[in-house]
């Protein structure tokens, strides 16, 4: 006769993940291992993570400015059937970041929320802070990343600054721990100015942000003022990647994964190139820029690259006094966000390149499907503790002007 | 201690039950007939593996002269895809496509009656 003693098996409430799972149950494992790291004592500042604002389009398109594209657009979503949402270009059904259903976070957070006493997106985003240990989360959005190929100009300014005021009305004033760098629309450079002289100092804003995915030079004589306002009021200015399929140097790219790799990198890449050559950290020296969502194995092959280029023809970038490397090393800031692991000795020559123990911002990234975790930074085997709290969250504080005080699971 | 899963009749062919051992949360699943039970722990990053989508692992046929068609699905290999990051396992060996990191096994002992995990 069998005398082992056995007890009852506990079935999971969640048997398989899906869209409609709650946060907090798809993320039990990473609030586990927050815990187990005692982060609960550790500022953790995400500088990127995401929320599907074309969700709630119809209610942003109330902030429309314009009373005649406003009234079309609200018209144009009670309305039209079998479209995207007003006045958004991009790719359409080209989104298969979610592995064709086998990363559902990415696919949609689709989950029941109850409390009608903030905005669905506010509940989301302290769900997600909740679970990943995170103090402040800076919120972005997402198909908006490509707004800056759209072919009329104005739209980007229309729907930029009716982004930027329903965000703050609706999700940035509930929480004070939700932050935004506020749309730039980059395009039209005198609207960029107006939303800096606008958005500077509201709820929630700690700096603006330029989608990385056009084809404006950041160079152009047209962005000095912009760049002005922004170091006169000590705010910095990020360049947020995307990909994007009509980019003709990516039209040979046929599987997502390729498109994805290149197209989040491409595109700061060639910013980044502009900014140092032509001498935007020389001429504003207090300008912090910010390169998000574009991970950091890139930052090395281009210091290098320019480096070496510039000492054979120092002539084509006049303005520059340093190396190409020392102003991406001083001037610049990074998200750590994907953060390539595959090779540790490469990343740890990677951090020791940009001087992460001051220049790295960690970002989650969250709800997308190639999301870190803040414990990443803390089971790096190379770092000092000083410098993976710098990382985790002291830098931002630092850069944004935030408290440093510990605020998670109070 | 052994845990309690439940009749072996209870996990379908392509069905699983994924269950907390007093706090060792393991993933039994049928496949191939047999069951397979896997610590749902993803190795990449202590993802939820078990809790995933299976799919048949995805191939791409070569035709004779080195050209390729369609997509394929192999039937006879089912997959896991971690819901964090996709990482997908072999879910009759744990063995990951394009890792060297594995699942980890955990033991079950089963009879005309009852399914238990071993811990």
């Amino acid at each position: 006769m069998d005398q082992t003693v056995s007890r009852r098996a506990e079935a999971l409430k969640v048997q398989e993940i899906d869209v409609f799972t709650d946060t907090r149950d798809q993320l039990a494992h990473a609030r586990a291992g927050a815990e187990a790291r005692g982060l609960q004592d550790w500022l953790v500042c995400d500088v990127d993570a995401h929320h599907v604002e074309t969700v709630s389009w119809a209610e942003l398109c109330e902030y429309i400015e314009d009373p005649v594209i406003r009234h079309q657009a609200l018209l144009y979503q009670q309305e039209k059937t079998g479209a995207p949402p007003y006045g958004l270009n991009g790719d359409l059904g080209l989104k298969y970041q979610d592995v064709g259903g086998r990363i559902p976070h990415q696919a949609g957070v689709r989950e029941k929320v109850d409390d009608t006493s903030v905005h669905r997106d506010v509940t989301l985003t302290r769900r997600a802070m909740e679970s990943l240990g995170v103090d402040y989360m800076v919120l972005f959005p997402t198909p908006m990343l490509t707004l800056g190929l759209h072919p009329q100009p104005e739209m980007e300014v229309y729907l930029g600054r009716a982004y930027n005021r329903w965000l703050i009305d609706r999700v940035l004033k509930a929480d004070d721990r939700i932050k935004t760098l506020a749309y730039l629309p980059f395009n039209v450079p005198e609207e960029a100015e107006r939303t800096v002289e606008e958005f500077a100092g509201q709820p929630g804003i700690i700096g603006f942000c330029v989608p990385s995915v056009r084809h404006k030079p950041v160079h152009h004589n047209d962005y000095m003022r912009t760049y002005a306002m922004l170091q006169e009021r000590g705010l910095p200015i990020a360049f947020h990647a995307a990909y994007h399929w009509q980019d003709p140097s990516l039209a040979t790219v046929n599987r997502f994964l390729g498109m994805h790799a290149l197209g989040f990198v491409w595109c700061n890449m060639v910013h980044m190139t502009n900014w140092v050559l032509n001498g935007i950290p020389e001429r504003f020296p207090g300008l912090k820029s910010i390169w998000v969502e574009s991970g950091l194995a890139w930052i090395p092959f281009l210091m290098q690259r320019l480096d070496d280029q510039y000492l054979m023809r120092p002539s084509e970038a006049p303005h520059l006094t340093r190396r190409p490397s020392e102003y991406m090393r001083q001037n610049c800031w990074y998200t750590t966000q994907p953060m390539e692991t595959s090779n540790m000795e490469a990343l740890e020559l990677t951090l020791k390149m940009i001087n992460a123990e001051t220049q790295l911002l960690f970002a989650s990234d969250w709800p997308h499907f190639d999301f870190d975790l803040p414990q990443e930074i803390v089971d790096l085997p190379f770092l000092s503790e000083t410098a993976k709290r710098n990382i985790l969250g002291l830098n931002a504080a630092r850069l944004f002007g935030l408290d440093p005080a510990v605020r998670k699971w109070r | 201690m052994e845990y309690h899963v439940g009749h072996p009749a209870e996990i379908a062919e392509g069905g699983r039950r994924v269950v907390s051992c007093d706090g060792v949360e393991i993933g039994v699943f049928r496949i191939g007939g047999a069951l397979k039970a896997w610590h749902n722990v993803c190795p990449h990053r202590q993802g939820p593996v078990c809790q995933g989508r299976v799919y048949p692992r995805v191939t791409e046929p070569l035709q004779a002269d080195g050209t390729t068609r369609t997509l394929a699905y192999d039937e006879t290999r089912m997959q896991v895809a971690c819901p964090w990051h996709g990482w997908e396992f072999d879910l009759a060996t744990g063995a990951s496509q394009g890792s060297r990191m594995k699942l980890r096994p955990a033991r079950l002992r089963v009879t005309e009656e009852a399914v238990y995990v071993v811990l």
